[in-house]
């Protein structure tokens, strides 16, 4: 697991408010799409398959706490 | 011991008599808010009459936390010292999901201020120190208990107003009307305004309780502890706080659902205690379950009819923004009005309160909703990215920065407005003043005890100052004809920069600054945050 450095601050309520306006409205499974879609517009953004390794081992991580 | 809710006098005014001549000012409500104003107006010399429908203070401790902000105002009201010595002075608060402790925040990391990041303080206790204040000024604030404003005309030049007695009805007329009568304020009722916003469903429980054990725990120091679905309230969240006299505040999410008058019972509320203090001894002091929203009128000013504090806006709690925002209404309010009233100014720089703290209280709305928000998860997959979030915070900074319980009180900035003269510097114009220790002629002091109350222009190291009629000049760190003084551990020069000068509002903020002063230019820039135009100066 790898922790990594704050990125969003200070603007992370901006963002955190915008992710939860974007889910509005929507349904249960339309909100786990959205999501899906999100997480491969950003995992192209990011790019390099070494990060992207370790971001999903690391998020992966946490299912076992 | 439980505070002694002496009642204040009730005097049958000279209305009910005789007609009395106009008043400058009418306030109404004489909670905080009222009060700061009417002192605020009277150290400028402009009388006020001060009416409230009731005669006691605060009944329970409602606003708790003040804020460095609020008690630098304070401080130039008088009332500051007092309100540091009895508080309960803390700057950490500390986040919990479930046992674990995920994410502590400092507000004040950095030394050199007169007053602390906050103070926690019962809202009776200010009231009462306030009142002592106002009673300083026997022949400038008129402050009338048990007069109840019924009705309020608005005849263009002047209001009239109704008011009722214990002793009957009488009338009287003011120049100007400030609604300080809260978030239930009857004025803003009678005028039809509308007010309305996000309401939130959720209810909370306050809870005050009076014990010798702190229910911190060994933890002596006072801080702000909040909990997102602690073991002793499972799936919801709690927050607790230290008060004067051995009173803590307690403050427990509900069920949306829970029956209000069932919950502000003894028997709901003692078990919800006992299952956070354990077997230590206590006893209920206050108790009251509230529901809010988050709502702001859309204009402050209306004609001669001004709303401050609650009854302009109302926010979430979480955030001690309420309290907190209305005092910094005061702030903007009174030296705008004293200048209009005392004709330095046209009637046009009361507009720029509305503008000023519209915006003031719509960034304590946002901020207060997204913390309500985030505390209290609408659907499935807000209440998914929110426990994700709570997981992540665990080990993840960014998770733990996104944790929001509260985005407390900051002050607000007036960059951008139109009194501010545009610029550059360390404090941008429109922030409000930055404390620091200064050592002068007559001792050891504080920067915004030397800058609030006047128009002052400050100049830091090597910067010359021009002399303006009405305007006071000092110096840091130089030599000069005017006061000086030394920025002790330098700490002045650090937070404002080396051979600049500042120009300070009454209300403590930057509203320019400059390299090298010319006497016009900083003329100018007074006119302007005086809502002059240069023409007019000229």
């Amino acid at each position: 697991m790898t922790i990594y450095p704050d990125r969003l601050s200070p603007n992370q309520d901006d963002f955190y408010n915008q992710l939860m306006d974007a889910h509005d409205g929507l349904t249960e499974a339309e909100s786990h799409a959205l999501n899906a879609r999100l997480v491969l517009i950003m995992a192209n953004q990011i790019g390099d398959p070494g990060i992207l390794k370790d971001l999903i081992d690391t998020a992966r991580g946490y299912a076992h706490v | 011991m439980a505070y002694d809710y002496a009642p204040y006098p009730y005097v049958p005014p000279k209305g009910l008599t005789e007609a009395e001549p106009r008043h400058p000012v009418a306030i109404i409500g004489a909670g905080p808010i009222g009060l700061a104003m009417a002192i605020d107006l009277a150290q400028r010399g402009v009388k006020s009459v001060v009416m409230d429908d009731n005669n006691v203070v605060s009944v329970g401790s409602r606003a708790i936390c003040w804020a460095k902000r609020t008690l630098e105002i304070f401080d130039r009201l008088g009332v500051g010292e007092r309100m540091l010595e009895k508080g309960v002075t803390w700057k950490i608060g500390r986040q919990f999901h479930g046992h674990d402790e995920v994410y502590a925040f400092d507000l004040l990391p950095e030394d050199g201020h007169k007053y602390p990041a906050f103070i926690n303080l019962q809202q009776y206790y200010v009231e009462e120190y306030l009142i002592d204040r106002a009673r300083d000024f026997p022949d400038i604030i008129d402050l009338r208990f048990k007069n109840n404003v019924i009705a309020h005309e608005d005849k263009g030049d002047h209001v009239l107003l109704t008011v009722d007695t214990p002793d009957g009805e009488y009338t009287l007329e003011a120049d100007w009307y400030i609604a300080c009568d809260g978030a239930g304020s009857a004025t803003r009722e009678r005028m039809g305004l509308s007010f309305e916003g996000q309401t939130f469903q959720e209810q909370f429980l306050i809870a005050d309780i009076e014990m010798e054990d702190s229910p911190f725990g060994d933890e002596a120091v006072p801080e702000r502890w909040f909990w997102f679905d602690p073991p002793f309230h499972p799936g919801k969240s709690a927050l607790l706080h230290m008060q004067p006299d051995n009173i803590y505040r307690i403050d427990l999410q509900l069920d949306v659902d829970a029956d209000a008058k069932e919950e502000a019972t003894e028997e709901k509320v003692l078990p919800r205690i006992k299952a956070i203090v354990g077997d230590k001894p206590f006893r209920l002091d206050w108790m009251s379950v509230y529901k809010f929203r988050c709502i702001k009128l859309d204009q402050f000013v209306h004609g001669r009819v001004i709303f401050v504090g609650d009854s302009a806006h109302v926010v979430s709690p979480f955030g001690a923004r309420g309290g907190n925002g209305g005092i910094q209404d005061v702030d903007n309010l009174g030296w705008k009005l004293a200048a209009v009233l005392q004709g330095e100014a046209d009637e046009g720089l009361i507009g720029t309160y509305h503008d000023e703290r519209s915006h003031g209280s719509a960034e304590n709305i946002l901020n207060s909703s997204r913390a309500t928000n985030f505390m209290t998860p609408k659907t499935p997959i807000e209440a998914l990215f929110r426990s994700e979030a709570l997981r992540l915070a665990h080990d993840q900074p960014f998770a733990q920065k996104l944790l929001n319980s509260g985005r407390l009180s900051v002050p607000c900035s007036l960059e951008g407005f139109d009194l501010q003269t545009p610029g550059t510097a360390q404090i941008a114009p429109g922030r409000p003043a930055v404390d620091a220790p200064l050592s002068g002629p007559d001792g050891d002091t504080w920067l915004i005890e030397e800058v609030q109350g006047q128009f002052t222009l400050v100049g830091f190291g090597d910067v010359t100052l021009p002399q303006i009629a009405g305007l006071k000049r000092i110096g840091i760190n130089q030599r000069a004809d005017y006061p000086c003084f030394t920025a002790k551990a330098n700490h002045a020069m650090r937070r404002y920069g080396a051979d600049i000068a500042y120009l300070f509002r009454p209300d403590g903020h930057v509203c320019a600054v400059f390299k090298k002063p010319s006497q016009a230019e900083v003329q100018n820039a007074m006119d302007r945050a005086m809502a002059q135009s240069s023409e007019d100066a000229a």
